[in-house]
């Protein structure tokens, strides 16, 4: 770990950018998600359009993406732009599907006994259809967190400073131990962001370790976004 | 948009066509490395995964050990691999991919054999069906279209992972980019992305269709409405979309 101690600031450097690239795409692709999942769930003409348009985003390999968005955004090709906005277009294409399976999962009983008592449309999707979708909601972030965090890195081969620096370097120097760091560090800032997930799902839905139906859902959104099915 | 038709411009170069380095010798090693990748990762997986799904046992084993691999850096263990074996052949990368391809196979073929309903699993027993038979002829044809799409995804990631591979000298169509940034060539650069995004669209699709095509004719006949979940409005969708995805 000798590498560690002598770069200590230019890989905590390294590191705050790397947490930056990778926590707006995950932020960006959940609020933009929302409402087009909404629109995917409620219409089935949308849900086929709108899906087979996520699925077709999704299959686009990452570093061609990223090469690909100073012709589609006008960026400089060195632009942490770039990775933003590409990992945030697969973060919505993922999304999109589990918002729209996670509002799916909503028993319709219950969406009638809020309009029963009086919800408007508007107030019973944020105080019913969303916290009940949450923990579906959640399965679906917590795989766009993991793989964001690692597709980040990527972005070092078009010279956007992040952790995966320490592997584009580490192989000009033939220097085992500094790409071993790099894959480490990653790995943790990971499971740092997944923990805060988790963290935020016992906060905000409490109610969800309990039920052993959601749980079921949560996994099973978790895996079409593993197996695309 | 300019650069947009620069890069159209230079695929369409005849220079680009011809030599080692060119677009048919470069997309045939990327084909190739990706169809060897998925072989060995399938070979690997599906066996464990059919095993997992079959006997509903090292479930918890397989998701946390999957989970574990997809937050582990493409880039950085190709690079790894490449330098404490100082090989710079196209074995370490084939290993890297392999295990990366790994995880979605997996889950592919596991959690298609638990999706199979269990009365026709039940039914086959009592007609007095072997495991094995029950396994070949019931399990497996039901499954077979989410075990596809475990190989589909897998095949995404490894046509996407060659690219990022080729920062060794190993070829592929990362070759294109590589070259591309080191010269401050756009088009190229832009060109290779091109061929390479429609490389993975077309086996996308191929492998979509491909979902479509093995649904067991009996289940598209019945498809059984599973009242259990969902809000009555789409529940009659849920349970086949386990079987024919949409996507």
């Amino acid at each position: 770990m000798s590498f560690l101690w002598s770069n200590l600031g230019q890989v905590w450097n390294l590191t705050v950018s790397h947490v930056w690239l990778a926590a707006l795409p995950i932020v960006i692709g959940f609020v933009v998600s929302l409402p087009i999942g909404w629109v995917a769930n409620r219409y089935r003409l949308s849900r086929g359009v709108l899906l087979t348009i996520g699925g077709i985003l999704y299959a686009i390999p990452s570093l061609p993406l990223f090469f690909a968005m100073p012709a589609l955004i006008g960026t400089q090709i060195l632009s942490p732009i770039n990775v933003v906005v590409a990992l945030s277009i697969y973060a919505v294409a993922l999304m999109v599907r589990t918002v729209a399976d996670a509002l799916d999962s909503v028993p319709g009983d219950v969406k009638q006994s809020a309009t029963a008592i009086g919800f408007s449309g508007w107030r019973r999707f944020w105080s019913v259809e969303l916290p009940l979708a949450g923990p579906v909601l959640l399965a679906g972030l917590r795989v766009v967190s993991v793989s964001t965090v690692s597709l980040v890195s990527v972005g070092a081969l078009l010279g956007v400073p992040n952790l995966g620096q320490l592997f584009t370097d580490g192989l000009n120097r033939s220097y085992t131990e500094e790409v071993l760091v790099g894959i480490i560090l990653i790995m943790i800032v990971a499971l740092v962001f997944d923990l805060i997930l988790v963290g935020l799902g016992r906060l905000l839905l409490p109610w969800a370790r309990a039920d052993r139906r959601s749980g079921r859902l949560s996994r099973r959104a978790a895996m079409r976004a593993v197996t695309g099915a | 948009m300019t650069d947009i038709l620069a890069a159209f411009g230079w695929i369409f170069d005849p220079v680009n066509w011809s030599g080692p380095n060119g677009i048919p010798i470069r997309l045939g090693e990327h084909i190739v490395y990706s169809l060897l990748t998925l072989l060995l990762a399938a070979i690997i997986a599906l066996p464990i995964g059919f095993a997992i799904g079959h006997s509903g046992r090292f479930r918890g084993l397989a998701v946390g050990v999957s989970g574990a691999l997809r937050a582990l850096p493409t880039l950085g263990l190709v690079v790894y691999l490449a330098l404490i074996t100082t090989n710079l052949t196209i074995v370490p990368p084939l290993i890297a991919l392999t295990i990366l391809a790994i995880p979605p196979i997996l889950a592919g073929a596991y959690s298609g054999l638990e999706s199979v309903d269990r009365a026709p699993i039940d039914a086959a027993r009592a007609i007095g069906m072997t495991g094995w038979q029950v396994f070949t002829k019931v399990e497996l044809p039901l499954a077979l279209p989410l075990v596809i799409g475990g190989i589909r995804s897998g095949a995404l990631q490894v046509i996407a992972t060659w690219t990022v591979a080729a920062i060794l000298p190993v070829g592929g169509l990362g070759r294109f980019l590589f070259d591309g940034i080191a010269v401050q060539n756009y088009p190229e650069m832009l060109g290779g992305s091109i061929i390479v995004v429609a490389l993975a669209l077309v086996s996308d699709g191929l492998f979509a269709i491909t979902q479509r095509l093995v649904v067991p004719r009996g289940v598209l006949a019945g498809r059984v409405r599973d009242t259990s979940e969902g809000d009555g409005r789409r529940s009659g969708r849920t349970a086949p979309a386990e079987s024919a995805p949409t996507t």
